[in-house]
């Protein structure tokens, strides 16, 4: 498990890195990016974060990767694992920097105002303690208190979002099978907190990192050597620490928005058994009766599920599209259905060009699919063309295809919103949309056809989750790009000097949930700055950009503000929007590699033509 | 497996871990003469050596280990 066996080998890993190192001018992130994404040995970890180390030092800010301030805090020895966080966080495309504390010493690190990790500034925390902090006899409750309020005092110094890693199950039985009856028992309490942790990490807005859940799946003996224990203390062994730091990774891109959107299937092998061509809606292996066609029913189920929790489905296969189709619409064992699939592409064309169109149709980048097919020869050449693309080394059972997904970890996910739940049916709206679109010859025509209706509100405490998240993935129409915690939002709500807006957006094809945020803040001067403005690519080319403004002006001004003042931050991926204000009618004020700024003055008329009908608040916009 | 072949295969990793392509190793080594060779390197040195040759010490047997020739031994008499 340490190898992170879905990643793929590369025959010449030593000599890239070799070049890479001698020439880091040439693409050097995004090489560093390749390499971390393929499986390493422990000393080839440790070669590749020394070189990633220099080159990221080397270059200039322009990077290309989004960079993150991640505190470890803990009671054992971590130095030795964050060489593979470092290379987890580069396979989400981040730059980690590291903090960690002098031995045992976070308690008065979180607690000095001038520490050295008060000045590192953490982005993220990740508390990691070996089991002996649960030893003893102080209750368990006394113990939740102690860490809440290490977690309260993190959020409130640092505004850092916090991750905790639950307790390695590594003490030994005193009792046996019924360990909970033994008074003090440290495995007992060890067990009893893990599940404490759970809910108690809900009420505060924390992360968990559960290594107890993958000491289940991997053995107790991968994570802990209790020799390394008594010798360096180590709670978690080097033998873990690339999958450890990829875990953290994980989770890191999960929070930084960088989670993967779509899953992106091949058919002949990976969906059925056989070749639809070939064998026909009858010769395939598919359904109940033999261990083959009961694996790929499985592993249907298995996507039927993350489709439920907005993970975007989309094919791609080497087909006649009428045949393939015809095994969905009336092959009785299918579990997926033509609905289930947002972007179906089944034509001769070579899979990188399918995979191009796949992406632009459903409007996210190319990093955000994961593709799954069985043929180790299409695996290569979608490498090859399109290096950004998750590519799972699938093993050779069907069996294991879920499995084997699920351990990869590409679609991590922090909560699940009703948003979510109604995603893979609005990118199929989305679809038909595209379709009406296609016959419509006059866009202002379909635009009318749509009849959309965009409602606000402020922020409020029901759609806090849905708003964070956007806020933290939303990566294209995205004018700052800032992050922000939950917490962060949430002391936005009643801020009097804050200008707070949540859209949602519904059509005559369906409701596309809230897929708008702006936040404004008033100075003394009567100029309102938009700190943040983004919205969902779903609804880019619908001139909502235009209503959402006619919004946010009408707000401005019953603020008593005489002025907007709108950003643009580039990055890699919001070129969209870099001519937004100037289409909008703003007038530059200045503009370098960092940037441009822009204002609008309220003082005259600037209401936008538009074809989406606006309306005021009644309720949340969250269905409860 | 000759002693001069782990030896060799033994410098490779050396090499890796402490990042420099010029480290030679011979029987007479020991971590005074390595740059960079403390005990937490010293941990991930052994978790790659054992990883590598797929053997495991034990706590006792490292604690044996001075130089690079008892390095070498082990191994050998660990593959057997």
């Amino acid at each position: 498990m340490n190898d992170l066996y879905w990643l793929p080998r590369l025959a010449e890993w030593t000599q890239s890195l070799a070049k890479l190192e001698a020439t880091p001018w040439n693409g050097g992130s995004a090489e560093l990016v390749r390499l971390a994404g393929h499986r390493m040995t422990l000393p080839e970890l440790l070669r590749l974060d020394r070189a990633a180390a220099k080159i990221l030092n080397s270059l200039s800010p322009q990077t290309g990767l989004e960079s993150v301030r991640l505190a470890l805090l803990g009671t054992a020895t971590l130095d030795h694992l964050l060489p593979g966080v470092r290379a987890g966080a580069l396979r989400r495309r981040l730059a980690a920097a590291c903090y960690t504390t002098p031995f045992g010493q976070y308690r008065q690190e979180i607690e000095t105002p001038d520490s050295g990790l008060a000045q590192f500034r953490p982005e993220a925390v990740l508390f990691s303690f070996d089991p002996s902090y649960l030893a003893g006899e102080q209750p368990l409750d006394a113990l939740e208190a102690q860490l809440a309020s290490l977690w309260t005092s993190c959020q409130e110094r640092f505004r850092s979002r916090i991750i905790q890693q639950t307790f390695l199950p590594s003490a030994p039985a005193i009792l046996g099978e019924n360990e909970h009856r033994f008074p003090h028992s440290l495995a007992a309490r060890i067990a009893e907190f893990n599940w404490r942790l759970r809910s108690l990490a809900d009420r505060h807005g924390v992360t968990l990192l559960c290594v107890d859940q993958w000491a289940s799946r991997t053995g107790l003996d991968f994570w802990r050597d209790d020799l390394l224990w008594h010798r360096a203390k180590q709670d978690i062994g080097p033998r873990a620490a690339i999958l450890y730091g990829d875990l953290v990774g994980r989770i890191l891109g999960s929070l930084w928005g960088k989670s993967a959107k779509c899953l992106v299937l091949d058919l002949d092998n990976t969906l059925w058994g056989g070749v639809a061509g070939d064998d026909g809606l009858t010769g395939i292996k598919l359904g109940q009766g033999g261990g083959t066609g009961e694996a790929f029913v499985a592993m249907q189920q298995y996507c039927r599920k993350l489709a439920s929790r907005g993970i975007i489905l989309a094919v791609c296969s080497k087909n006649e599209e009428s045949v393939a189709r015809k095994i969905f619409s009336q092959h009785p064992e299918m579990v997926l259905r033509l609905d289930d699939v947002a972007c179906f592409v089944a034509n001769w064309e070579p899979k990188p060009d399918n995979l191009r169109q796949i992406a632009r149709a459903l409007n996210i980048g190319l990093d955000a699919l994961v593709f799954a097919d069985d043929s180790p020869f299409e695996r290569e050449i979608v490498r090859t063309n399109l290096p950004m693309l998750h590519v799972p080394e699938l093993p050779e059972e069907a069996a294991f295809y879920p499995r084997c997904l699920a351990d990869a970890g590409y679609f991590e996910g922090m909560a699940i919103t009703s948003d979510d739940l109604a995603r893979t049916r609005q990118y199929g709206e989305n679809s038909k949309r595209a379709e009406l679109q296609a016959s419509a010859s006059d866009l202002p025509a379909y635009l009318r056809s749509l009849d959309m209706e965009l409602r606000w509100a402020n922020f409020d405490e029901v759609s806090l989750q849905r708003i964070t998240q956007l806020i933290n993935k939303t990566n294209q129409f995205n004018l700052t790009t800032r992050r922000y915690t939950e917490e962060q939002v949430r002391s936005l709500i009643g801020d009097p000097s804050a200008l707070t807006l949540q859209l949602r957006l519904t059509d005559r094809l369906g409701d596309n949930g809230i897929i708008a945020i702006v936040i404004g803040r008033l100075d003394a001067a009567g100029d309102l700055r938009i700190d943040t403005w983004l919205m969902s690519c779903r609804v880019f080319g619908r001139t909502v950009e235009h209503a959402t403004l006619n919004i946010l002006a009408a707000h401005a001004r019953e603020m008593g503000a005489t002025r907007l003042m709108g950003d643009y931050r580039p990055t890699e991926k919001n070129a969209i929007v870099a001519q937004l204000y100037a289409s909008l009618g703003f007038e530059p004020l200045a503009a370098s590699d960092a940037g441009s700024q822009w204002h609008m003055r309220l003082d005259r008329e600037t209401t936008l033509p538009t074809f989406v009908r606006v309306k005021a608040p009644d309720t949340s916009l969250t269905p409860s | 497996m000759t002693e001069s072949q782990i030896l060799t295969e033994l410098n490779a990793i050396f090499r890796d871990v402490f990042n420099d392509d010029s480290l030679t190793l011979t029987p007479a080594t020991t971590a005074a003469d390595v740059p960079g060779w403390d005990s937490l390197t010293h941990v991930t040195l052994t978790v790659s050596v054992e990883a590598h040759f797929g053997i495991k010490f034990r706590a006792a047997e490292l604690e044996e280990l001075h130089n690079i020739g008892d390095f070498v031994h082990a191994i050998a008499r660990k593959k057997g």
